[in-house]
C-alpha cells in the first residue's frame, strides 16, 4: 500500500494547525489572561495588557504569527497503538514543519550544532523534536505541538536533589529561577514543574505539565497543594506582565511526577511565556480531527 | 512618569530629558541586532555597515518576507517583530554603544551593570518594548529600508527599519544611573525571601 496520500493529508493538516497555533493563543491561556488582565490595575500593568490584547487581536485580524519568535517547533505525539499510518507520522511531521515555516512564515531557528549555522527551514538535527507515547487500543492521533521560544527557554533547568532537601528545596529554586530569569521570559509564565528519580526524566515531565491546561489541577491532592501553594508565593513576588511589577506573576503552576529513587529527588522546572502556544489535536483514521485546545478554530 | 515623542537622529538633549519609568515613542531610523550583531561590532571589532549615530538599536529577531519578484531588487516586508532578551547582549553593549553612537536601546527584560555604565558614559537610555507583541511592533514599522549582514541568518541580520511612533518604549536604564527592572529585581528578591519564608513547614510531605 502506497502511504504517498496519507502523508500528504497529514503534512497539509500539520502545517494549518501550526501556522493557526502561531497566532492564535488556546482558549484556556486567553481566559486566565483576561482574568489576571481585570486584577492587574495599576502601574504598567493596564497598558501592557492593553499592548498584549491589541497584539492577539492584530495576529488574528492580519493571520500573523504572534511572537517573532516562533520558537523551536516540538511535536508531543500521543499515538494509538491502532492508528493506521504509523510509518508517516514523522515524515508528515517534517513537512508540515517545512510547509509551516515558508508559509506561516516561521521565523527559522534551527541553529546546528557545532556548525553554527541556522538551517533556514526549522529542519535540523531532531528538529522538529518529536516525543513518543503511545496509547493502546486506540486509533486516534492525539498530536500536541509547542513553540519553545528562547526567552521563555532560558528559566529552564532540571538537578538532582539530595531528598533531605525535601520539597521545599524545590521549592526554593523554581521561586530563584523566577527572580533571576522570569522578567525575561514574558511574564506572565506558566510554570511546569517535574519530579521524579533522575533529571531528564524530571525535565521531561516539566514540559509536558506545560501541556496540561491552565487551571487544571494535579490528580494527587498533595501535588495539587503543592501547586496552589507555590503559585500563591510566586503571585506575592509580583513580577507583573513584563516584569514590571504588578500584583501576580503567573498564569499557574503544573506539576507532573514519576516514582523517584530513595535516594534522589529530582527536579526539572519549564516556563511558558504569556504567549503560550501550545495546540492540541486529536486525528482520526480519516483525518477527520478535533482541534481541542482551540474551540471553534477553523483550519 | 512622563511621555515624550522623539524622532531620530535622537540627540543628546533629548536623552538627558529622560529617566526611568518614562515612556517614548519614537520615529525614525531602527535597526535590527542581536547576538550576532553585537559580537561582530564589539568583540571582533568589525565596522558597522550603517552608520548608527542618533538611532536605535532593536534586539530583535524580526520574520521578514520577501515581496519583490525574481530579478528585481530585493524588498522585504515586516511580519512579525518584537524584542528579545536584551541581557544576552550585556557583554557587548557598553563598547556597541561607544562605537556607533546608538542612542536608544529597545529590548526586553533589564540590562546589567556594564550597559548601566555605557548609557552614563554614552549618553544612552535602555528601553523595553513590551514582550510579546511582536504584530503590534510590525504594524508600527512603515518601511524596510534594506537589510546587511544576511549571512548571519534572518533572525540575527540586521534589518533597517523605519517606524512611526514606536512604542510604548518604557525607559529602563536612564542616562543618570537608573535602572528601573534592577530595582524591581531587589523588591523581587525580598518578597520572594517572604514567601519562602511562608511556604516552610508546609510542604512537609516526607514523614
Ligand atoms: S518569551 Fe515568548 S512571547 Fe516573549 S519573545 Fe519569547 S516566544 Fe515571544
Amino acid at each position: 500500500m502506497t502511504t504517498d496520500l496519507q502523508r500528504e493529508q497529514l503534512a497539509k493538516l500539520v502545517a494549518s494547525f501550526m501556522s493557526y497555533s502561531a497566532g492564535h493563543l488556546p482558549d484556556d491561556v486567553k481566559l486566565r489572561l483576561t482574568e489576571m488582565s481585570k486584577i492587574e490595575n495599576e502601574g504598567f500593568a493596564p497598558d501592557i495588557y492593553n499592548v498584549m490584547q491589541k497584539n492577539m487581536e492584530l495576529a488574528d485580524s492580519l493571520k500573523r504569527p504572534s511572537c517573532q519568535d516562533t520558537g523551536i517547533p516540538q511535536f508531543f505525539c500521543r499515538v494509538g497503538s491502532k492508528w493506521p499510518y504509523l510509518d508517516i507520522i514523522e515524515d508528515a511531521l517534517i513537512d508540515a514543519v517545512k510547509e509551516a515555516t515558508a508559509k506561516a512564515p516561521l521565523r527559522p531557528n534551527a541553529v546546528e550544532v557545532f556548525d553554527e549555522k541556522n538551517t533556514g527551514n526549522n529542519i535540523g538535527t531532531h528538529s522538529p523534536w518529536i516525543d513518543w507515547e503511545i496509547v493502546k487500543d486506540s486509533d486516534v492521533l492525539e498530536l500536541y505541538f509547542y513553540m519553545a521560544g528562547g526567552g521563555c527557554s532560558l528559566p529552564g533547568f532540571s538537578k538532582v536533589l539530595m531528598p533531605l532537601e525535601g520539597y521545599e528545596g524545590i521549592a526554593k529554586a523554581v521561586f530563584e529561577q523566577m527572580t533571576t530569569y522570569g522578567v525575561n521570559a514574558c511574564p506572565p509564565c506558566l510554570v511546569g514543574i517535574g519530579i521524579a528519580g533522575s533529571s531528564e526524566v524530571a525535565a521531561k515531565l516539566s514540559k509536558k505539565a506545560l501541556l496540561r491546561q491552565v487551571g487544571s489541577h494535579n490528580p494527587n491532592p498533595k501535588a495539587a497543594e503543592m501547586e496552589k501553594l507555590i503559585e500563591d508565593g510566586l503571585n506575592s513576588i509580583g513580577l507583573g506582565p513584563g516584569g514590571f511589577g504588578g500584583k501576580l506573576s503567573v498564569m499557574g503552576v503544573n506539576i507532573e511526577q514519576a516514582s523517584r529513587h530513595p535516594a534522589t529527588l529530582a527536579m526539572g522546572m519549564s516556563t511558558a511565556c504569556w504567549a503560550h502556544r501550545r495546540a492540541g489535536i486529536r486525528i482520526n483514521p480519516d483525518f477527520t480531527y478535533d482541534f481541542f485546545t482551540h474551540k471553534g478554530a477553523a483550519l | 512618569m512622563s511621555t515624550f515623542e522623539f524622532k531620530t537622529p535622537v540627540t543628546e538633549e533629548d536623552i538627558r530629558k529622560v529617566h526611568i519609568g518614562d515612556v517614548i515613542y519614537l520615529t525614525g531610523d531602527i535597526v535590527t541586532g542581536r547576538d550576532d550583531v553585537h559580537h561582530r561590532v564589539a568583540i571582533s571589532g568589525k565596522e558597522p555597515p550603517v552608520d548608527l549615530t542618533g538611532k536605535a538599536i532593536f534586539h530583535a529577531g524580526p520574520i521578514m518576507k520577501k515581496i519583490s519578484a525574481e530579478g528585481e531588487p530585493d524588498k522585504y516586508k515586516v511580519i512579525s517583530v518584537g524584542p528579545t532578551t536584551s541581557m544576552r547582549m550585556e557583554k557587548a553593549q557598553a563598547e556597541f554603544l561607544a562605537k556607533t553612537g546608538v542612542k536608544i536601546i529597545i529590548g526586553k527584560g533589564g540590562m546589567g551593570p556594564k550597559t548601566t555604565q555605557g548609557c552614563i558614559d554614552n549618553c544612552a537610555i535602555h528601553t523595553i518594548f513590551p514582550g510579546g507583541c511582536a504584530v503590534v511592533a510590525a504594524e508600527e514599522v512603515v518601511g524596510v529600508e534594506g537589510v546587511e549582514w544576511l549571512d548571519l541568518g534572518m533572525p540575527e541580520a540586521m534589518w533597517k527599519l523605519k517606524a512611526e511612533r514606536f512604542g510604548p518604549l518604557i525607559v529602563s536604564i536612564d542616562s543618570y544611573g537608573g535602572n528601573l527592572i534592577e530595582n524591581n529585581k531587589i523588591e523581587f528578591n525580598e518578597k520572594r525571601e517572604k514567601a519562602l519564608e511562608e511556604l516552610k513547614g508546609k510542604l512537609n510531605f516526607m514523614d
